[in-house]
C-alpha cells in the first residue's frame, strides 16, 4: 500500500503542482498550540507536515530549532507523546505527517516499536537528520512492511555513490539540503544544486524536495521551480509563537510561490 | 551522522589509511614525537606515595610531561598533519578542560593552519588558564552557552561548524569518539604511550604489570595506555566520574548508571532518560564531565577485558593533594581520578605486584579551580 506521501505527490504531480511543506517543533511550547499550528498549516494550504520530535542534542539544527527544542523539552514534549498527538489529530485531518527525529529517541523506543507504534498513529513517514542509510538498515526493512515512508538526505557533498545510496533507501521523497550546512542559516544556494537534482532525477522517479534555509517566497519560488516540493523549518518555527494572523499571512504568501 | 559529512568521512579514512603507508608522514610524526613534544615521556617509579599507600609499586606514566602537558597533544599533533597532508586550511575541535583545545592550537600553529576552538561556557569558567592559551596559540575561542554548557555541546557546536565548512576544515576530534575513523584513528595515534610504557616497565621490572589504571572521559589516554597491553594477561582498570555519586546528573559514570544509546556519531553507553534525551552529567574535572564513552570503551567492558569503576569529586581531590604532597608531581584532575583508584587498590595488592597508573595530565590549570573549591583566594 502506498503512503498518504506518495499519494500525495502523485495528485499534486498531475495537477502540475509543487509541494508545500512547512515544519514545526511538536511541543513547542506546548502540543496544544501545535494542534492549532497543523490546522492553521493545513488552511493555508500546507501539502505534508513536517513534524520535529525535540532532542537534546540536535546536531543538524541552527539556534531556532535548538530553542524549540528546549521549550518544547521543558514543556514534558517526548516521542511519546508525539505519536499520542498525532493519533488524535487523525481523528480531524488525513494530511501527510512525517517526523523529524534524531536517531537516539527512536533507538530508545526500539525500531520496531516505533515502525509499529507510529504507522499505528498514522504517521506516514520519518526523516532522520543523523542517520544516513549506511546505518538505517534495520529501521528501511521494518518500515517497509508498512505505508511507513523513510526520507534520507542528500546535501551539496554527496557523491554520486551516496546519491545512488540515498536514492535507493528513500520512499516518499528525498530530502535535498540546499545548502553545505545546518538548518536556518541564510540561504546561499549552492550553484549545483540544479545539476545534482538532474543527477537524481537520472537514477530515481521518487520526488525531490528541497530544505534548509528556504525563508521567502521569492526563495521559495526558485527551489519550486527545479524541485518537487519546498521544506520551509526554521523561518516558520520563529513566526509561530507570535500572532496567528502574521504567520497565516507568511503562509500564504509561501503557498502561493510554490505554484 | 548528517549525510553532508559522510563524504568527509569516508575522505578521512581513507587519508588516514594511506598515511599509516606513508612513510614520510610515519617519519615526520616520529620526528615531532621525539622533538617536539619530548617522548618518550618517563616512566615513573613513585617511591613515597607507594609506600604511604604500603602495597603494589605504583609506577606513573607521566604524560604530564609531554609538550603543552597531556597525552591530547599526541592525538592533535598526528591529525593536525594528516590534515595539512590532506589539504585543509582550517582546523576545529571541541574541548572540556582545554587540554586538547590547547594540543588542537598548539598542532595548528605548527603547520600553520587557522584553528577555532569551542568550549562550554561553564568549561570556559572553570579552565580559564587554558582559554589564555589557546589564545595565546592563535586560536579563536567560541563559548558555547546552549545546553549542558560543557564538552556535550561544544562537540555539537564543532560538529555543526564541521557541517558548514567540511570543504575547507578538518575537525579534530579529541577522543575516541564520533563516527569511524575517529576512535580507531585517535587510538592509533594515542598508543604511542602504551607501547612505550610496556618497554619501560620491562626495563625497569623485568616483568609487566599487574594492573593499568587510567581515567575514562572519551577514552583517549585509557585506550592509549591499554591498547599495547590487550593481548597479555595485564589487568585493566577505566575510572569514570563519579561527581557527588550516581544519581542522575550528579555524576559522568555511564558505566555504572548508563545504557546504550546513539549520540554524535557513536553508539555506546550514554547517560540518557527513558526517551532518549540525553541526562545532564557533573564533575570536577572537565575533562571527565561527558555524558558517553568511547565505543571500544563499551566492548572491552561487555566482553570483559577491561574493569570501570569510578571516582568520585571527594576522592579525586584527595587523590590530588596526596600525590602533591608525596611526590611533588601536581596531577590534573582528570587524571587524579585515576590516582583515586590507585589508592584503593595497592594497599590489597602484594608488594611485588606492580600498578601502572597514567598520569595523562599535569594539573596547573586546576589550581585556580581546586583554589576556589577550598574557598582559598588567590
Amino acid at each position: 500500500m502506498r503512503s498518504r506521501i506518495a499519494r500525495k505527490f502523485q495528485a499534486l504531480r498531475k495537477e502540475g503542482k509543487k509541494a508545500f511543506i512547512p515544519y514545526i517543533m511538536a511541543g513547542d511550547p506546548d502540543i496544544k498550540r501545535t494542534g492549532e499550528l497543523v490546522k492553521i498549516f493545513e488552511d493555508c494550504g500546507a501539502d505534508i507536515i513536517e513534524l520535529g520530535v525535540p532532542f537534546s542534542d540536535p546536531l543538524a539544527d541552527g539556534p531556532t530549532i535548538q530553542a524549540a527544542a528546549q521549550r518544547a523539552l521543558s514543556g514534558g514534549t517526548t516521542l511519546h507523546t508525539v505519536l499520542d498527538f498525532v493519533s488524535t489529530l487523525r481523528k480531524s485531518t488525513q494530511i501527510p505527517i512525517i517526523l523529524m527525529t534524531y536517531y537516539n529517541p527512536v533507538f530508545k523506543y526500539g525500531d520496531g516499536k516505533f515502525i509499529e507504534d507510529a504507522s499505528t498513529a498514522g504517521v506516514d513517514g520519518i526523516i532522520v537528520p543523523d542517520l544516513p542509510p549506511d546505518e538505517a538498515e534495520g529501521l528501511i526493512k521494518l518500515s517497509r512492511k508498512k505505508p511507513f515512508d523513510t526520507i534520507f538526505l542528500l546535501a551539496p557533498t554527496s557523491t554520486e555513490e551516496r546519491m545512488r545510496k540515498v536514492c535507493h533507501a528513500s520512499r516518499g521523497f528525498i530530502y535535498y539540503v540546499s545548502i553545505t550546512g545546518i538548518t536556518g542559516t541564510a540561504l546561499s544556494l549552492d550553484p549545483s544544486i540544479g545539476s545534482h537534482i538532474e543527477q537524481i532525477r537520472n537514477i530515481s522517479d521518487t520526488p525531490v524536495s528541497v530544505g534548509f534555509g528556504i525563508s521567502t517566497p521569492e526563495e521559495a519560488a526558485t527551489v519550486a521551480g527545479i524541485a518537487d516540493g519546498v521544506i520551509v523549518g526554521s523561518a516558520i518555527v520563529r513566526k509561530s509563537n507570535g500572532p496567528d494572523e502574521e504567520l497565516k499571512h507568511y503562509l500564504r504568501s509561501l503557498r502561493a510561490a510554490i505554484a | 551522522m548528517p549525510e553532508t559529512l559522510m563524504p568527509a568521512l569516508q575522505e578521512l579514512e581513507e587519508a588516514y589509511a594511506a598515511s599509516k603507508k606513508d612513510k614520510a608522514f610515519l617519519e615526520e610524526l616520529a620526528m615531532l614525537q621525539k622533538t617536539y613534544i619530548g617522548r618518550p615521556t618517563p616512566l615513573y617509579f613513585a617511591k613515597r606515595l607507594t609506600a604511604e599507600l604500603g602495597g603494589a609499586k605504583i609506577y606513573l606514566k607521566r604524560e604530564d610531561l609531554a609538550h603543552t602537558g597531556a597525552h591530547k597533544i599526541n592525538n592533535a599533533i598526528g591529525q593536525a598533519l594528516l590534515a595539512k597532508k590532506m589539504g585543509k586550511k582550517r582546523l576545529i575541535a571541541e574541548t572540556g578542560a582545554g587540554q586538547h583545545g590547547v594540543a588542537t592550537a598548539t598542532g595548528a600553529a605548527l603547520t600553520g593552519l587557522e584553528c577555532e576552538i569551542y568550549m562550554g561556557s561553564d568549561d570556559v569558567a572553570r579552565q580559564s588558564l587554558n582559554v589564555f592559551r589557546m589564545k595565546l596559540l592563535g586560536a579563536v575561542v567560541h563559548e558555547v552557552t546552549i545546553g549542558s554548557k560543557t564538552l556535550k555541546d561544544a562537540i555539537n557546536e564543532g560538529l555543526r561548524d564541521w557541517t558548514t565548512n567540511v570543504r575547507t576544515t578538518h575537525y579534530v576530534m579529541g577522543t575516541v569518539f564520533g563516527p569511524h575513523p575517529f576512535p580507531a584513528m585517535v587510538r592509533d595515534f594515542q598508543s604511542v604511550i602504551g607501547r612505550e610504557a610496556r618497554k619501560q616497565i620491562q626495563e625497569a621490572e623485568g616483568k609487566l604489570p599487574e594492573y593499568l589504571i587510567a581515567c575514562v572521559g572519551g577514552g583517549s589516554n585509557a585506550m592509549g595506555l591499554f591498547h599495547a597491553f590487550i593481548h597479555d594477561g595485564v589487568k585493566m582498570v577505566g575510572v569514570e566520574a563519579g561527581g557527588r555519586g550516581i544519581a542522575a546528573g550528579d555524576h559522568a559514570a555511564r558505566f555504572a548508571g548508563g545504557s546504550i544509546g546513539v549520540l554524535q556519531g557513536t553508539k555506546s553507553y550514554l547517560l540518557q532518560d527513558d526517551d532518549g534525551n540525553v541526562l545532564g552529567t557533573h564533575s570536577v574535572s572537565a575533562g571527565l564531565d561527558y555524558a558517553a564513552v568511547g565505543p571500544e570503551h563499551a566492548f572491552l567492558r561487555d566482553s570483559g577485558r577491561v574493569q570501570y569503576a569510578y571516582a568520585t569529586d571527594d576522592e579525586a581531590l584527595a587523590a590530588f593533594g596526596q600525590l602533591s604532597r608525596t611526590e611533588g608531581i601536581i596531577p590534573a584532575l582528570e587524571s587524579s581520578h585515576a590516582l583515586a583508584e590507585a589508592v584503593k587498590l595497592a594497599p590489597k595488592l602484594s608488594k611485588d605486584e606492580i600498578i601502572v597508573v597514567n598520569l595523562s595530565g599535569r594539573g596547573d590549570k586546576d589550581v585556580q579551580h581546586v583554589a576556589r573549591i577550598k574557598g582559598v583566594e588567590l
